[in-house]
This record gives C-alpha cells, structure tokens and sequence, in this order.
C-alpha cells in the first residue's frame, strides 16, 4: 500500500489505516453502488472492471515492463474464457456421444483446477505466439500479434466443422458459474442475515483476484526479473551485454502477462455464463491497451486507474447519454456503444498528443527533474 | 469449383486492389517509420462518400449513365480523403514525429477508431449495397468469366501505378520524395521543405485510397464502416511482402498476396481435406503476414526506410 | 603457468563491401591493461563487438581464461566473463543508476519469477546481497550520492563511470573499455586513469579502446594498433609510438620523420 500512496512510505500506523479504509470501502462498494440509478448493473460493471484491471496488469507485464507492443492480448482472454466453457458447460458431452459416456455426470470443474490450468494454457499459448515474434521491431511485432489475436477469433468462429469444437458464432452458453466450498456464486447468498445477490459475490470474487494481481505484480516488478524486463525496454542490447537472455526474458514477459489473461478469462465464462468469438475482437485488445498506455504505462497504480477509468466511465455514459438525448433531440443520434468507441478513440488521440506518459506516469526521480526533454528530444536547459 | 485461369483473375482484381492501398502504407512508412494504421479507414471514407454522393445523383437525376456516375462518385472521394488524411497527419502523425515509437502507433489506432466511429454515426452500422453501375454482363476471356467492373480495376490499377512510377522517378516532386524518404534531415539542408513532401506523400497515398475504396466497394457491391479493417491490414501484409518503403515493391506485394489468397481460398478445401473450408481466406493474409515478418522481415524487394541518424 | 586471459586470432569480418577486420588478434594477459588503438574507423569497435558476441565473425577463434569460447550470444559471452562498456554510452536512461548496476548483477545471481512472487527466504536474501554489492560498486565510482538518480539525468562523467560500474556489477575477468575517456576534460581524465588502474590493481584485466595518447600511454602495458581493419603494431606503448606505419597512419606519410623524435 505504501508504494501506491507517496508520502505514507514512512509511516506503517498511518499505511495500516488507510488499508483498512480502503478495505473497507471496496467492500461496502457493491452495498453503495446498488443503491443508485445504477442498481445491480452497477455492480456487475464494477466486476467487469475488476476484470479489465487484471487484464491491464497482465498486459503491462508485456507492454509495460518489457517494451513489447501486443495487439493481439485478448486472445489469451479468450483461450481462458473458452478452455472454461469447454470444462464447464454440457457443449462437449452433448456434442460428442463418447465423452457423454465417460462423464455422465457432464463436464464440471472447480475453480481449484480451472485457475492453475487457466494460467498453464495461457502461458503455453502466450509462449507459442511469442516465441516466433521475439526479434521483431516494435512495431512489426504489434501487427504480428495483432494478425494472431484474429486468427484465434477466426478458428473459434470456425471450429464448428468437421468437428464442433467451439460451437462457432454461437458460443458457448450453459457454463457453470463459480463454486467454492458449496457456494454457488450463482445464486444469491445469504452470510449472517446479509444478503448478497450473484453479482455481489462475484465482485468480491475478482475483487481477491485483482489485489491478488496487483500484489503479484508489485513483486515481479521490484524483483530480478522486473529489472532484466524493463533493461530490455530500455535498451535491449545493452541488455544482452550484461547477460541477460534477452530471448527467455521475452518469453517469460509473454507467458506471465498471458497467465492473467487466462484466469482472467476463465472468470469471465463463469460469471456471464456463455462465450462468443464476438468478445474477443480486435477491439478489446485495443480497449486494453488503452487502459495501459492511458493509465501510465509500466506504472502499476496508473494502470489500475486506466483499467478502472476505462471500464466504468462507459457505464455511467451508457446511463447518462441515452436519456440526455432524448430529452435534448427527442431521439437518440448517437448510441452509447458508438460514443463508447470514439471516445476511447479520440482519448488514445489526445492522451498521446498531451501526456504521452499516461495519466498517472511512474514519478520521476533525477538530479534535476526540471530538466524536461522536449518534443524534440533535446534537454532543455534549466537557470 | 472454378478454374485456374478464374482463380488468378479473381486474384488479379483483388491484388491490384491491394497494391494501390498497400502504396499508401509502404510511401508514408518509407519516410516516416510509422504504420498509418487509420489507412484503411481512410479508403472507407472514399468507398461511403462515393455511395453517398451517387445515391444523391442517382436520386435527382434518374436518367444519369452508370459509368458517369461512377465518376462523379470518385470525383468527390479523392479530395475528401485527400483532406481527410491531410487533416490526420497534421493534427495526429506531425505533433509525434519525434516521439518514442509507441506513440505514434497508439495515436494511429485512435485515429482509426475515431474515423469509424464517425463512419458509424453518419452511415449507420448497416452494411450498404453499393449499386451496380457498369453492365454487369459477365465477359468470356481465355476461359475465364470477368465483369466490366472487374476488368476496369485491374487497367485503372496498373495506369495509376504507371503514372505514378512515373511521378517517383521522372519528377522533381518524386526526387524530392525519394530523398526525404532516404534522409529527411539531409533532403531538408537541400532545400526541400520536408513537411510539404510529407504531405503529398499522404495526400497520394490517400488519392489511391480512395480509388481503391470505391472500386473495392463497386466490385463486391457493399460498404459498410468496418470495410476499410482488413483490406487495410492484408494491404499492409502486401506492402511487407514486397518491401516496406519500396514502390515497385507494395506493386508486386500486392498482386503477389491477391494471386496467393485467391487461390488458396480456391484450394483450400481440396488441401485439407475438407476440414477447413474458404471462410478461412482471411487467415492467409495473416499467415503470409507473420511468415514474412517471421523468416524475411526485409520482403521480397528489400525495404526502403529513412535514415533516421 | 597460467593461461591468458583472452586470446584471439584470425578475426574476419565483412560488412558487403568493406572488409572491417582482417586476420586481427591479441593476446592478453591475466592483471595487464592492454590498449586497442587506431585512426577512426579503423575497427576497434567491431572487434570489441566481435568478441562480445554482438557481431558474428566470417571467421577466427577465440578463447577466454584458456577455454575456447564461441561469440554468437553477447549474454553468454558475459556469462563467460566479459563485460563491455560502449562508445555512445549505453545506460538504461529511465532506471535509477542504482537499478543499472543491479542490472548487472543479473547474470550473477539465480532469482527466478516464482522465487519474486512468493518472497522466499533466498529471494529476499539474494536481492539484499544484489542492492549491497550495487552500492558498493557506486562507491567503488564514486558515484553512490546518485544512486536513486535516473541515470540519464546524470552528468557525462558520472554516466560513463555508471556504465563501468554496471560493468562490474557482472564479475567480469576481462573488462572491455570503449573509448571511457571520449568527452572527459583532463581532470575527470585522471580521475578515470587512476580508477582504471584501481580496478586492474583489484584483479580484473582491462581492455581499452582509447584515442587519448596520453592516456594510452600512461596506463597500457601493452598495445595493438589497427588500421582499415589490420594490426598495423603491437607491443609497448613506446615501442608502438615509435613505429613509423603508426605515424604514418595517424598523420600521413609526410610524418614518417617524427618517427626519430622522441614522444613526451
């Protein structure tokens, strides 16, 4: 907590309260939130945006920390979110006789296998797809990724013959929601006399999942690896002169950024209960990689914030625009998903062009920190 | 199942429509080092004002010839794209020329998603039938069946390439293009002002853009505002096949990556079985994409990129 | 007896037309201070990339405290024993000069992701020994007061030495010096010369590349010179100065007669 709040780095009294403050607001958060306009819907987008942060995250292990442009992130998203579904929904008993015979009871998973092999099959799928890519140039290595995440939604579009693999432009639907020691954080739950609908439980659910991301994150970041990776991003054959292999440090990059995309895809199957190759478009790797480089990139607190900002401004857009327009023009001219996307658009414009280093930059610390490069690179000089 | 001869004449019309959007992509990252990711979209730009300008004319003067309107049509598309892209590269690209790589990138993806967005709110998200305007009998030609339209994008294709192998090589426009884009700072001390040159770089890349919107649109008879996305990124891949930053290289990349996707969506099911069927076509792109980035980043002609000492 | 501490030989290499280096080699031994000199361009720096694995040769062999080594992985090549520092200083400006030399210790050190994530006990160990050895070296520089600096808001100076002390950071057997002195004035010059001597004096042996014939001079036990990619001399520092093609490739035939006069 102290890293994230500058000026509580020398108190521990003063770091232990405001976790407990913090704390608990996150938890009264849902209580809070269902009480507005917003109601329950409102909880469910803060759910989802705890989803986003810990895709954010994963994606700033890769973009952040070692310097390497993935346009294609969603598909490790989807690799979670499908492998779920599959182990978790009647689509492959029902679809294949023989596997119906095996498991009569149909396919269930717990939660306890589904997020290790989450993150076993992302990281394999993030090391597949890096390991070609490695010596390209930045931005070669963004179209690549970016032609792979297609191809992973085109074959999951597709995978419906000869063999019906992922039901194609359908989905999945059916997927078992979560269930921990008997919960099923399907149904509204009842803890001494509060109650605590589906989405109440899951939020608090990926509320865990992101601090435990965060915490995760913090720890690779300050740690030998976390050096090796932002060494590379800086300059990678200084890098390699000092040893480090640059190649497997990559890989590494690849495979752990993909493992939080595939827990947290496997949570999103179990909390909206269906999959579509539709969720997983190009454009959520983008909306991702916004929230990255929006929020700060390689900073940990501002990519919580570019993921939190992102995920919820749109929200409260879709529950604000519609009815002003209404009441201005009588109509709507221009849906909330459509405002959505140009202004995530023309946010990724003027962010760039303002303050390139996002909106919450990892602070600087030099000897004299008023020296500012310009926008031609040349030092300014100071008085 | 078509014949050969079809299949490369498919792959003809499709190619020569890659190479003129693949030019615009390889021009401005020969001089720039930046992919133009809102390209695409600009050739959209071109396709739906085409439509809407001929849906107008149709409207108002039913009598009107197909292939006059035809014209009209791209009358009004060049010059819109043409402001259009100016428009993006002084207020988007020219602020970050100095800036780290990822900047720029970031800033063109934006600027891609803003313009269909506004695609969106002016067309609608509907996909638009784009109307029939040259007769569309088909044409016997060594065995192969073509339409007018067809055959019209491959002779308009290869007289714009020409004019503009033209333009690069013979003109003091295109001198001045090819050493801004070997040397921008060097070509400056001699007296060409950088920033004009990149504009025209953008402007003509544009002007093909939306020639190639229109005719794209006139051939498949649809435009809608996610049409520019993957013509755009296969045009990049030709434009990568055949040597970012080099002309005569997007020219042949192009054709190259139309003969490849045709006939490999031709072939595809006989190759395997049957198992994967030609919805599959757009993964060759990407295939062909990562294979050359992967095994021969520089394409087939070499790459041409500025010297940014 | 025991071996020197870099041998080479033979070294080829061809850039399309120009043919960079041709049939170079040195011996160096175990605590000398050997110095690569020669007009610009001749090739010191490709040699340097040569043997740090950054450039693959057309040929030549190579072989670090008697044991043959293969430069094709500059991370290898460290992991051998040889550092680098480079002509157009290569820090990584963003990290804090401490995190540089940290950086170092990389190759050093075992510390895996899983080890970071958990926080064991040898993790957190390891990490205390890398920050303590770290700052150690900063001071070996002289540049501890900067340690949470980013190293590009450090002064030229102090940015070449964070670059030796990175350097250091990876317990190298031979350090391999690109040009240390290039911009220095003469008191950061001898300020550099008597840490070069420090370092040597504390057992690792240095290769420098330097245009500084002051310097050369007063530091080097011995020394090649190249010319258009070819050993033109070796041998001491007097010896080297007094050859006449070395004269000659400096100043021009019309020189060849300072050969005779003594150099201070």
């Amino acid at each position: 907590m102290t890293l994230l709040i500058p000026g509580l780095r020398n108190s521990a009294a003063a770091a232990i309260a405001a976790t407990f403050v913090v704390g608990a607001v996150l938890i009264a958060l849902p209580f809070v939130v269902a009480q507005t306009p917003l109601a329950n819907a409102g909880v469910r987008a803060l759910a989802f945006a705890l989803l986003y942060v810990m895709l954010a995250l994963g994606l700033n292990i890769v973009v952040g920390f070692a310097g390497l442009l993935d346009l294609g992130y969603i598909a490790f998203y989807a690799v979670g979110a499908y492998m779920y579904a599959l182990l978790a929904s009647p689509h492959l008993t029902s679809n294949f006789p023989a596997l119906a015979a095996m498991f009569p009871q149909g396919f269930h998973s717990s939660i306890w296998m589904v997020i290790p092999l989450g993150a076993a099959l992302a990281a394999f799928f993030g090391v597949v797809l890096g390991a070609p890519v490695l010596k390209l140039r930045g931005d070669y290595l963004a179209i690549v990724t970016l032609g792979f995440g297609e191809i992973i939604r085109i074959f999951l579009n597709n995978l419906n013959s000869p063999l019906n693999l992922t039901n194609g432009p359908q989905g999945i639907t059916l997927i078992d929601p979560v269930r921990i020691l008997g919960v099923n954080f399907g149904r509204t739950q009842n803890f001494f006399g509060i109650e605590l609908p589906s989405v109440y439980l899951y939020y608090y659910l990926f509320l865990v999942l992101a601090i435990v991301t965060i915490v995760v994150c913090i720890r690779l970041q300050d740690s030998r690896l976390g050096r090796a990776w932002m060494a590379i991003r800086e300059d990678d054959i200084a890098a390699k002169a000092m040893g480090i292999n640059v190649r497997n440090v990559k890989l590494l990059a690849f495979a752990l950024g993909a493992t939080f995309g595939g827990v947290a895809g496997a949570m999103f199957a179990a909390f909206q209960g269906f999959v579509s190759p539709e969720s997983f478009s190009l454009m959520e790797s983008i909306i991702v990689l916004a929230m990255v480089v929006l929020g700060g990139l390689g900073h940990i607190p501002g990519v919580v914030l570019g993921a939190l900002l992102l995920a919820i401004f749109p929200e409260v857009l879709r529950h604000t625009v519609v009815p002003v327009q209404q009441q201005l023009f009588g109509k709507v001219l221009i849906d909330a998903e459509v405002l959505r996307m140009l202004l995530y658009g023309l946010a990724m414009v003027v962010i760039m062009l303002y303050r390139p280093k996002g909106l919450w930059p990892a602070p600087e610390h030099g000897l004299n920190p008023t020296i500012r490069r310009g926008r031609n690179g040349a030092k300014a000089q100071t008085a | 199942m078509e014949t050969f001869i079809q299949q490369v004449l498919n792959g003809l019309v499709l190619g020569s429509l890659y190479s003129l959007i693949a030019l615009g992509y390889t021009m401005v990252y020969g001089i720039l080092n930046l992919i133009n990711f809102a390209h695409g979209d600009v050739l959209m730009v071109g396709a739906l004002t085409a439509l809407s300008v001929i849906l107008l004319l149709q409207a108002q003067f039913p009598g009107m010839p197909g292939w006059l309107l035809l014209v009209a049509g791209m009358a009004v598309a060049i010059p819109t794209c043409v402001v259009v892209s100016l428009i993006i590269e002084r207020v988007a690209y020219r602020p970050l020329r100095n800036a780290p790589r990822l900047a720029p990138l970031i800033t063109a993806i934006g600027v891609s998603i803003v313009l269909q967005t506004l695609a969106m709110i002016v067309w609608g998200r509907n996909y638009m039938t784009f109307p029939q305007l040259l007769p569309a009998d088909p044409i016997q030609l060594l065995g192969a069946t073509v339409t007018v339209t067809k055959l019209l994008v491959i002779v308009l294709s290869a007289l714009i390439m020409a004019a503009l192998m033209l333009l690069v090589n013979r003109s003091k426009l295109g001198r001045a293009m090819r050493a801004t884009a070997e040397n921008p700072r060097v070509a400056g001390l001699m007296g060409v002002n950088p920033n004009y040159v990149i504009a025209v770089t953008f402007a003509i890349g544009a002007g093909l853009a939306a020639v190639a919107g229109v005719m794209l649109a006139a051939t498949y008879t649809v435009a809608h505002f996610y049409m520019g996305f993957l013509p755009g990124l296969k045009a990049f891949t030709a434009a990568v096949l055949g040597g970012i930053g080099n002309i005569p290289g997007a020219m042949v990349g192009g054709l190259l990556l139309g003969l490849i996707e045709a006939l490999g969506a031709g072939y595809i099911g006989q190759l395997t079985g049957g198992v994967l069927g030609s919805h599959y076509q757009d993964v060759f792109a990407f295939i062909v994409l990562c294979a050359v980035l992967i095994l021969r980043p520089s394409g087939l002609l070499g790459e041409r990129v500025a010297d940014r000492a | 007896m025991s071996h020197p501490i870099l041998r080479v030989s033979g070294v080829n290499k061809r850039f399309g037309g120009l043919q960079a280096l041709s049939d170079v080699g040195l011996t160096i031994e175990r605590g000398q201070i050997y110095g690569l000199i020669g007009p610009n361009g001749a090739g010191k720096t490709t040699f340097f990339n040569v043997i740090t694995g950054l450039y693959q040769p057309d040929s030549g062999t190579f072989e670090l405290d008697g044991k043959p080594y293969s430069p094709t992985e500059p991370h290898k090549v460290a992991e051998a024993g040889i550092a680098r520092t480079f002509q157009n200083i290569r820090l990584f400006p963003e990290m804090t000069a401490l995190e540089n030399v940290m950086v170092g210790r990389h190759v050093r050190t075992k510390a895996t992701a899983l080890g970071a994530v958990l926080r064991t006990k040898r993790t957190r160990e390891e990490e205390a020994a890398i920050r303590r050895r770290s700052l150690e070296l900063l001071e070996y520089v002289g540049i501890a007061r900067y340690a949470d600096y980013q190293a590009r808001t450090l002064a030229y100076g102090d940015q070449r030495r964070l670059e030796i002390a990175r350097a250091l950071a990876t317990d190298p057997k031979l350090l391999a010096l690109d040009e240390p002195a290039a911009g220095m004035n003469a008191t950061e010059k001898m300020s550099l010369r008597s840490l070069i001597e420090n370092i040597c004096k504390d057992g690792v042996t240095i290769l420098l590349i330097e245009h500084d014939v002051k310097l050369v001079m007063g530091l080097c036990d011995r020394v090649t010179v190249l010319d258009y990619g070819k050993m033109i001399a070796e041998g001491t520092p007097a010896e080297v100065q007094r050859n006449p093609a070395v004269i000659e490739a400096y100043l021009g035939g019309a020189h060849k007669s300072v050969a005779t006069k003594e150099v201070a």
